[in-house]
């Protein structure tokens, strides 16, 4: 049989070409001309009718294509199991998934309901297309980590936490930030929200550090089930952040958007810093046992993927078009990281809050000090004491960490904005906003607060804006309750009705966990209120107390 | 500072490797299961969608600049005095949806192919071939609205299980429009007579549609989400969709010759089975309600007369289409009475009554 007359040949029939395919979907939309379509979400920004082609996909070939990722990740999660991965698996790096997982389905689900808000407003059916994959693809995203939670939780040897997680998720201080975050991409102006925070800069900057910087540190603590799932997760952004491109190119030559652009390119960066690096860097740095100084730091990956890629990649040739890129703000999110110890301090507050969690955090040793010095100079003489004082107040029967006068600890003020605590002391702020004292960890974060979600915007109006709300500081929860009752009322008891479900450390013993009894006879307080209780001079003293920071004390 | 290596206290993180407080808890344990013990589904979609009412504590802490927070109970009319309540009967999740998807279309391409590569579409009469040229032409642009309709809907639901329903309803019609765009550009490559224009064009233009266009517009462009989920799947899809799919082209194809084109439809009518049985599960909990039923029923009432009219209308200009193919084998009036019936008994599962519409 000649080479040329093979059974592919004989069979194969012309089918229609890609471009040919997307253009005559594409085709399918029209202008309603019997009833207009339904009211959209609102926004203050132009957008022209000039669609810009982004990916050529149909859902013939989608679905297929999503299957097959999806059986590579299920496959790999049986084969995790059947190799024992739970034998070998750092229970340092597991406990932290509590927190981690709590968070990510909401943000996840969230994504895919902002789509409705883009796909109303796309320029062009091929992009509305494209939102409608992006919007499958983050349903994806949601159920398939809400599947891996419950994995973790069928085959970790401490399932607590774990089976609380989407009531913990509602009620812990920690994962109001996902929320911020999650909240962020659906409510307000609809390009604000849905093309700027979370396409242009969530997706674009931070899903490396999420989907790439989490699964190799996974790796390096024995779980190969979360790089299965989340660099699965991943492979779909790069059409979302095409999809997000393309929307704003459709916005970014109408001079008239310009200055809203670059207000929310900088509330959007300024946030996401604020939010992901806290809870990404601490999990990376402070959730891992591998110490191998070779590995980068998550300062260093910040400055390839933020700094290099998205930074000076993505954000700066915006500026030909002639918007403004806030420089300073990148400039001073990598101080807060380097110099500023940003992620550290998150650490910290984290491990001092350790009995609100729904998770545990067992202490850093020498051979952590001994990276982090090398990584981070300096990081010893700021936390190194701490870390001993709370090994030593990690057993049973210690006054916990938090109201332990000895330690030397101030229990920060919480900011108003990115909802962390404002734990550069020194960059502490304050303002008053329709009349009531707000606190905020930055001069960014009060900015955007005060100046970017507000009625108008450098004198421009701007009615679509979104505005913040809800009991933002977590702790006027809890003002005045003792720690017990809290505890009780977060649900964070295990089910023997005593037991925190939080542990400062990873005995899985009886005798050495914490109850309820343990923990009793301290009362939360709010910072905030006690704040605005004082005159202005008061709080300019205070405000100027605080901004001085603290010592920890030596352990004798 | 040495280096010195602290023993990790615990050998194995495995489950079961140790026993103490909690370390049996091995099960969601925040929200009641509809049966007896959760399932997969309930597990992965349950309370995803936060509430201030359950778990969400600091409340909503985003708002619209009027004060609407970031899900809000009014933006429908209907009301519930447990919205936590309603399960999708298809019980879909990611793994679930892309497994059926793909499915659908992977069946679809083989007929297709198998169709092609047997010389099928040359043997479609040639009258038949303008219908489907025209007729499925206009057609896929309905189910393209519904399906917008829909991705915009599921923005607004007040539970995880509403809105995740809806988007998978939204998914099943945006791929069954492409499967026919993509179905009617494959058949032009092998049959003359197959105008890739003509669809949009009669959709747009031709009398017979106008009353579908109008109807389906009347979906897209409703601002209450409810209302967008009741007329798609209550309203529309039994009046015009299945009258149109199974009414007409599958009655009549295989008389003009065309054994491929049913087969290509037939994927529409399994999808709608199963997002028709999750929308009369919900409309039916929301009838039922103790505190707001009566209201409910009487907006259901209200919207079936709304978007049922235009549906009917919509009904009576496709009629001469009937007439086109070569080969009559099926009547208007015997598709739409089974229309109506189905109607009837959709109505009855729910619990309102439809006489104000139907008998009119
Ligand atoms: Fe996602
Ligand atoms: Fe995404
Ligand atoms: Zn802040």
């Amino acid at each position: 049989m000649p080479d040329s007359l093979t059974l592919n040949k004989i069979t194969a029939q012309k089918g229609m070409s890609i471009s040919d395919a997307t253009r005559r979907v594409a085709d399918l939309g029209w202008t309603p001309s019997y009833v207009q379509e339904a009211m959209t979400f609102p926004t203050d920004y132009k957008i022209k009718k000039t669609p810009r082609d982004p990916m050529k996909q149909v859902l013939r070939s989608y679905f297929p294509m999503q299957e097959e990722k999806d059986n590579r990740v299920y496959g790999a999660l049986d084969a995790a199991l059947r190799g024992d991965m739970f034998r070998n698996v750092q229970p340092r790096w597991v406990e932290w998934m509590k927190l981690f997982l709590a968070i990510i389905p909401f943000p996840e689900i969230s994504a895919a309901r902002s789509m409705a808000m883009v796909g109303r407003l796309a320029p062009g059916e091929e992009l509305r297309t494209g939102f409608a994959m992006q919007m499958v693809d983050e349903f994806r995203h949601s159920t398939i980590q809400m599947n891996l939670k419950k994995w973790y939780m069928e085959n970790y040897i401490d399932p607590a936490g774990f089976d609380i997680t989407e009531a913990a998720f509602g009620k812990c201080y920690a994962s109001t930030i996902g929320r911020q975050f999650a909240e962020g991409f659906v409510t307000g102006d609809a390009i604000t929200s849905a093309n700027i925070y979370l396409t242009v800069v969530a997706e674009t900057a931070f899903t490396n550090t999420l989907f790439v910087a989490m699964p190799s540190e996974a790796a390096r603590n024995g779980d190969y089930a979360l790089p299965t799932v989340f660099l699965s997760v991943q492979s779909d952004e790069s059409r979302h952040i095409g999809n997000g491109h393309s929307l704003l190119m459709s916005l970014i030559n109408d001079p008239d958007n310009h200055l809203l652009l670059e207000r929310d390119i900088k509330y959007a960066f300024w946030q996401n810093h604020a939010i992901v690096d806290a809870a990404i860097g601490t999990f990376v740095e402070y959730g891992t046992t591998d110490r191998n100084k070779n590995k980068e730091s998550y300062a260093e990956l910040w400055h390839r993927w933020i700094y290099e890629d998205y930074y000076r990649t993505y954000m700066l040739p915006l500026e030909k078009y002639g918007i403004k890129i806030h420089h300073d703000d990148v400039a001073a999110a990598w101080d807060r990281i380097v110099k500023k110890n940003y992620v550290h301090k998150t650490a910290q507050f984290f491990s001092v809050g350790w009995s609100v969690n729904f998770w545990r955090i067992e202490a850093q040793t020498e051979r952590d000090f001994e990276w982090f010095e090398h990584k981070y100079p300096g990081w010893y003489a700021e936390f190194g004491n701490y870390w001993k004082w709370y090994e030593k107040l990690s057993h049973k029967g210690e006054t916990q960490v938090l109201f332990n006068a000895d330690v030397g600890y101030v229990y920060p003020h919480r900011c108003w904005s990115c909802m962390v605590p404002c734990l550069i002391r020194e960059d502490f702020t304050y303002d008053e906003v329709d009349g009531q004292t707000y606190t905020y960890c930055s001069e960014t974060c009060r900015w955007t607060h005060k100046v970017a979600f507000a009625a108008e915007y450098e004198g421009r109006p701007t009615p679509a804006m979104g505005r913040f709300s809800g009991r933002r500081e977590w702790e006027t929860c809890y003002d005045g309750w003792d720690i017990a009752d809290a505890i009780t009322d977060l649900g964070f008891v295990r089910n023997d009705g005593k037991t925190l479900v939080p542990q400062p450390h990873l005995h899985f013993d009886d005798s050495k966990m914490w109850t309820l009894d343990d923990v009793r006879g301290h009362q939360l307080g709010s910072p905030l209120l006690n704040f605005r209780s004082l005159s202005a001079e008061g709080k300019a003293a205070a405000a100027a107390e605080y901004r001085k920071g603290f010592v920890i004390n030596p352990l004798n | 500072m040495s280096v010195t290596e602290t023993p990790s206290p615990q050998k194995s993180g495995a489950a079961g490797s140790a026993t103490f407080a909690g370390s049996d808890s091995r099960k969601y344990n925040y929200f009641e299961p509809k049966g007896r013990k959760a399932s997969h589904y309930e597990d992965m979609t349950v309370d995803v969608q936060p509430d201030p009412e359950r778990y969400l504590l600091q409340d909503w802490i985003i708002s619209f600049a009027d004060g609407t927070p970031t899900y809000d109970k009014t933006w429908t009319a209907l009301k519930s005095s447990n919205w936590h309540q309603f399960r999708a009967v298809d019980q879909e999740w990611e793994r679930t949806h892309y497994q059926r998807q793909s499915t659908i279309v992977g069946m679809i391409s083989n007929l297709i192919e198998n169709g092609r590569r047997s010389g099928a579409p040359k043997r479609f009469d040639r009258a038949w071939v303008k219908v489907l040229s025209d007729h499925l032409g206009a057609y896929k642009h309905a189910e393209f609205g519904l399906g917008t309709a829909t991705m915009q809907a599921q923005r607004y639901g007040y539970t995880q299980m509403i809105n995740n329903a809806i988007l998978t309803n939204s998914s099943y019609k945006l791929r069954f429009s492409q499967d026919l765009t993509l179905y009617l550009g494959e058949l032009a490559l092998d049959i003359e007579g197959i105008d890739l224009d003509a669809g949009k064009q009669h959709w747009l233009e031709d009398p017979i549609w106008q009353g579908t266009r109008h109807a389906t517009e009347a979906v897209m462009g409703a601002t209450d989400y409810l209302e967008q989920y009741f007329a798609t799947n209550i309203v529309f899809e039994p009046l015009v969709g299945e009258l149109f799919r199974s009414g007409f082209v599958m009655q009549m194809a295989a008389a003009q010759n065309d054994f491929m084109t049913p087969a290509v439809v037939a994927a529409a009518e399994g999808d709608y089975e199963r997002n028709l049985a999750n929308a009369v599960e919900l409309f039916h909990i929301l009838v039922l309600d103790p505190d707001h039923g009566d209201s409910n029923r009487a907006i259901l009432v209200q919207w079936m007369h709304k978007h049922g009219s235009l549906a009917l209308d919509a009904a009576h200009h496709l009629q001469p289409i009937w007439s086109q193919p070569r080969v009559k084998v099926a009547q208007f009036a015997d598709a739409l009475d089974l229309a109506k019936n189905r109607v009837r008994a959709i109505a009855a599962e729910i619990g309102f009554d439809v006489r104000a519409t139907l008998d009119q």
